[in-house]
């Protein structure tokens, strides 16, 4: 999605102990699968943005912890999809 | 692969021992024959339905195969496998190897490249989690391999068999019954799902020993990264002394790790954990200590990241503290300084940091930063038992300014209406002029830090070798500093503790109590030693 300027967008700063890594990017993808909106992902405010809902592309990210991350929704969803996905990186992905 | 095929050892002379060095990655001992394990290169079938439907049919058959294998397994372990299979139900993952394949590529060939080439990538990465994630596709690329070759199946490593390999699956680790085994690779990383999954499990592992020839037995050495193979009639007598040592002292500690530490006498000393990060007390029993000791707080202030905000701090805090179940814990205000840098926090250009901006020090000369972590204890405080502790305390003004920002923390809370609690306050020991002058300081209680004292004291840098000789924790004049400081607790009526190395030393124990010590923070490791240490000792 090269146009994300009609996305619902948000923030959300990895603090779990290791960044996007193996058990966090499968909770991760599997939270974004479960909306039916577009959820993408960047590094950066604007971009290049990446599909949360592709856990090789997550991985191939290389989030590093502390990262922030910038969060794109559109579709019927958008919101909820949006408020679950920063709930869940604010849980730590449930890390326990 | 450099590893020579095994064989049973049939030879007429007697095979010489040979000790390898590698680095440790689980600690424990084994022994047992080995079973080696090389590269297995599947030849290629002729695919039936064309290359790309053999693909799509061999990674589903692998997920399948996956699925089974986690479907008896639970947490962690699930979750390895649960990554591989995510990962391979990806068509991210295996789009390269469809498009090799349209473009006239064999199967196996196409999917191999793929797989590598993300391999390679992983490797590459600087962060040593990331780079060890490598190992879970190589896993991946050959279970497919072996699904389009026909040849999967169980690879079948005997019971109690000491595995030799170049590295080893996690996959294939959760297959095998490992009891009394143990593995030795030539190559892997001690940061490996698999070295984490033999941690958890206790199977002794050692990593990276280079070229392993051939032997019909060995004896891997978990803790010490050694692995000795064919050994002699000593090394096999060492070992069986070993494992009955560890056997004995292992028993002695479960039995006393869950109750409170008594000397023989019946005198209660109290055993408290030093705390690095929450990971720490990941799968530890709070009933096992008294509470916790030291928390460091560094963790919260990564080089090269922005300073941790309020909730971040309250959130790391209250997880640390809600472990403990009600007992009580001591977290440490930011402890850095020159020779740890924390961008926008840190002093640059010191020519002595040991003597110059750090502990207390620093926070004091960054107050805006300070009452950010200060807010943060306090609310942390409103629902358990937190104290406060300051590192690096010289003078009692410096104290006294701490207490006043503090006050003026919990008050700004109060007028928020924010749920908060003013937290006993009190002072780490590790300046010989706090411990003469411990009396003098209005500290909620004592912490003796006696890795720093000791260097203090002695004018040796504890990470010197030349001078390793003077930095003596049992030297009189550092035991004089610490017996001042127990001084000061009893006549204002404090409790006084000890959280360096030193109170994990079993060996200065007796001298320890003997100076009227009788609460000691040690690291989670050390609990069980130290707990039957102090059962071993009839009185003060």
């Amino acid at each position: 999605m090269a146009d994300t300027d009609d996305a619902l967008k948000g923030t959300a700063e990895l603090i779990n102990a290791v960044g996007l890594h193996a058990r966090p990017s499968v909770k991760f993808t599997q939270l974004a699968k479960s909306f039916l909106s577009t959820i993408e992902f960047s590094l950066q405010a604007d971009g290049p943005w990446i599909d949360a809902k592709s856990p090789a592309k997550v991985m191939r990210a290389r989030v590093p912890k502390g990262a922030v991350l910038h969060l794109a929704a559109r579709g019927p969803d958008a919101e909820e999809a949006l408020a679950a996905m920063q709930a869940l990186i604010a849980a730590r992905f449930g890390e326990e | 692969m450099d590893l020579a095929p095994g064989h049973g050892g049939n030879g007429s002379s007697l095979p010489v021992e040979r000790r390898l060095t590698g680095r440790p990655a689980s600690p424990g001992l084994a022994a047992g024959p080995v079973f080696v394990d090389g590269p297995e290169i599947p030849a290629a079938a002729a695919p039936i339905g064309g290359d790309a439907e053999a693909l799509r049919r061999a990674i589903g058959a692998a997920a399948a195969e996956l699925a089974a294998l986690a479907a008896g397994l639970g947490g962690e372990e699930a979750d390895i496998l649960g990554f591989q299979i995510a990962m391979l139900e990806d068509g991210a993952l295996s789009e390269g190897a469809f498009d090799a394949i349209s473009a006239g590529m064999p199967a196996d060939h196409a999917w191999r490249s793929a797989l590598d080439a993300e391999i390679l990538d992983y490797e590459a990465s600087e962060d040593p989690t990331f780079r060890a994630r490598g190992a879970d596709f190589a896993d991946m690329r050959d279970r497919v391999l072996a699904h389009l070759a026909g040849t999967a199946g169980r690879r079948n490593v005997p019971a109690g068999s000491i595995y030799v390999a170049e590295d080893i699956a996690p996959s294939l680790f959760l297959s095998v019954d490992w009891s009394g085994g143990g593995i030795a690779l030539a190559a892997g990383s001690p940061f490996s799902h698999v070295a984490m999954l033999a941690r958890s499990r206790g199977v002794p592992m050692v990593t990276g020993l280079g070229r392993i020839d051939a032997a019909a037995a060995a004896i891997v050495d978990g803790a010490a990264g050694e692995v000795t193979l064919d050994p002699g009639a000593g090394s096999l007598a060492a070992l069986a002394e070993g494992l009955a040592a560890s056997r004995r002292a292992k028993a002695g500690e479960d039995a006393l790790i869950r109750r409170p530490a008594l000397l023989q006498d019946g005198t209660r000393i109290e055993v408290l954990l030093n705390v690095g990060r929450p990971e720490d007390l990941e799968g530890l029993d709070p009933g096992v200590c008294d509470g916790i000791g030291l928390v460091r707080t560094e963790f919260l202030f990564r080089p090269g990241h922005p300073l941790p905000g309020e909730d971040e701090q309250l959130a790391a805090y209250s997880r640390i503290a809600a472990w403990a179940e009600g007992r009580p814990v001591t977290i440490r205000t930011v402890d850095v300084g020159g020779d740890k840098p924390v961008e926008g926090l840190t002093a640059e250009g010191e020519t002595n940091p040991f003597l110059g901006l750090r502990g207390l020090r620093l926070s004091l000369s960054r107050p805006e930063a300070f009452r950010v972590q200060l807010r943060a204890l306090a609310r942390a405080g409103a629902e358990h038992d937190i104290r406060v502790m300051l590192p690096m305390v010289t003078v009692p003004a410096e104290f006294d300014q701490a207490a006043a920002l503090l006050d003026e923390e919990v008050a700004a809370l109060a007028r928020l209406g924010l749920p908060r609690r003013r937290p006993p306050l009190g002072i780490m020991v590790e300046v010989p002029a706090a411990a003469l002058g411990a009396a003098r300081f209005g500290a909620d209680f004592y912490s003796i830090g006696s890795n720093d004292l000791t260097q203090y004291t002695m004018a040796a840098a504890r990470d010197s070798a030349a001078v390793a000789g003077l930095n003596d924790t049992g030297d009189p004049a550092v035991l004089e500093l610490m017996a001042r400081t127990v001084a000061a607790g009893r006549t204002r009526h404090v409790p006084v503790s000890i959280c360096g190395d030193a109170a994990a030393d079993t060996g200065l124990l007796p001298q320890l109590l003997g100076i009227g010590l009788r609460c000691l923070s040690v690291a989670p490791m050390a609990v069980g030693r130290v707990k039957a240490a102090i059962a071993g000792l009839a009185h003060v």
